[in-house]
């Protein structure tokens, strides 16, 4: 291995460095959307752009902050909900069992099949 | 003191014999790349990422590419491609292959006569046959957000393009002498 190698193994790694840390920046631009749903139909959809207080009937209030959502309060017994991980662009789910509400992260554009490749 | 090649010609019976040598050396390279290629699909993908694979064929790259020159190389690479290509794979398979051979080879050709060891001339090699090879998928997928698999590739063509050279190093100091290609 010469110097001008060990340059050149510098410069990819920098190169992967970057290509791994900027997507994290435009990540906060996404047009990704909180979609709720009560007993399996639509109750709502609202950006993750937009901090905000969601109620969700009468049991539940969810709060949108800092791209992530999460459940803050909630009338049933177990508070299950209130303990998940809070779920951001990256995607997940936070179920209320007992008040069969599911809030899930969608994208904005329609969901398209992916491409297979081999 | 001057070599004994430039001061008087090669006779022709021994340009002759040296071709024919050269013709067959590449024929076997040429199908040691096509099992080498073989090979690897029957191993198991080791670090669980899709699509990283050590690329053992373009062992055989690097190493025609150093005891002959880009122009070998070529021919070797793109007839293993094609093979392969026709082989097991499909039209799309030959398109990706291609792309990331040819860009690869370009690479190491270009830094090769940079004064880079062959460790890095192979580094390069692995890491510009991954680029190809996603520069190929978005263009065919259509989705730009490719380059969130940029990282990923970048650093498994480093670790396999480095594995590939150092081997490529201990084949050209161990073979060239058996070869007798530089008589």
């Amino acid at each position: 291995m010469k110097k001008r190698d060990y340059v050149l193994v510098a410069v990819i790694l920098c190169t992967a460095f970057v290509f791994w840390i900027v997507p994290k920046f435009f990540s906060a631009h996404t047009d990704s959307i909180l979609r709720i749903s009560i007993d399996g139909e639509l109750y709502g959809e609202y950006p993750l752009d937009t901090d905000a207080e969601i109620a969700i009937g009468t049991t539940n209030i969810c709060k949108i902050q800092d791209q992530s959502v999460k459940m803050t309060e909630a009338d049933c017994p177990d508070h299950l909900c209130l303990k998940q991980k809070s779920i951001d662009a990256s995607g997940g789910t936070i179920v209320c069992l007992p008040n069969r509400i599911v809030l899930e992260i969608a994208d904005g554009e329609q969901t398209e099949p992916d491409s297979i490749a081999r | 003191m001057v070599s004994r090649q430039s001061l008087t010609p090669l006779p022709a019976d021994k340009r002759i014999v040296r071709m024919k040598r050269k013709t067959a050396y590449l024929g076997l390279f040429t199908a040691v790349a096509i099992i080498f290629g073989y090979v690897e699909t029957l191993l198991p993908v080791v670090v669980g990422i899709p699509g990283v694979k050590i690329g053992l064929a373009n062992l055989v790259t690097v190493f025609v590419l150093y005891i002959y020159t880009w122009k070998e190389a070529l021919i070797v690479s793109v007839m293993r491609i094609l093979v392969t290509g026709f082989l097991f794979g499909n039209l799309f398979s030959i398109l990706f292959s291609l792309t990331g051979g040819l860009l690869s080879l370009l690479i190491m050709a270009f830094l090769k006569r940079k004064e880079f060891s062959i460790i890095g001339v192979s580094i390069a090699g692995g890491v510009a046959h991954n680029i190809g090879q996603i520069i190929i998928a978005a263009l065919v997928v259509e989705n730009v957000k490719m380059y969130y698999y940029m990282p990923v590739l970048l650093v498994s063509g480093l670790i396999t393009g480095g594995c590939i050279g150092v081997v490529s190093q201990e084949l050209l100091r161990r073979l060239t002498p058996i070869l007798g290609i530089t008589d």
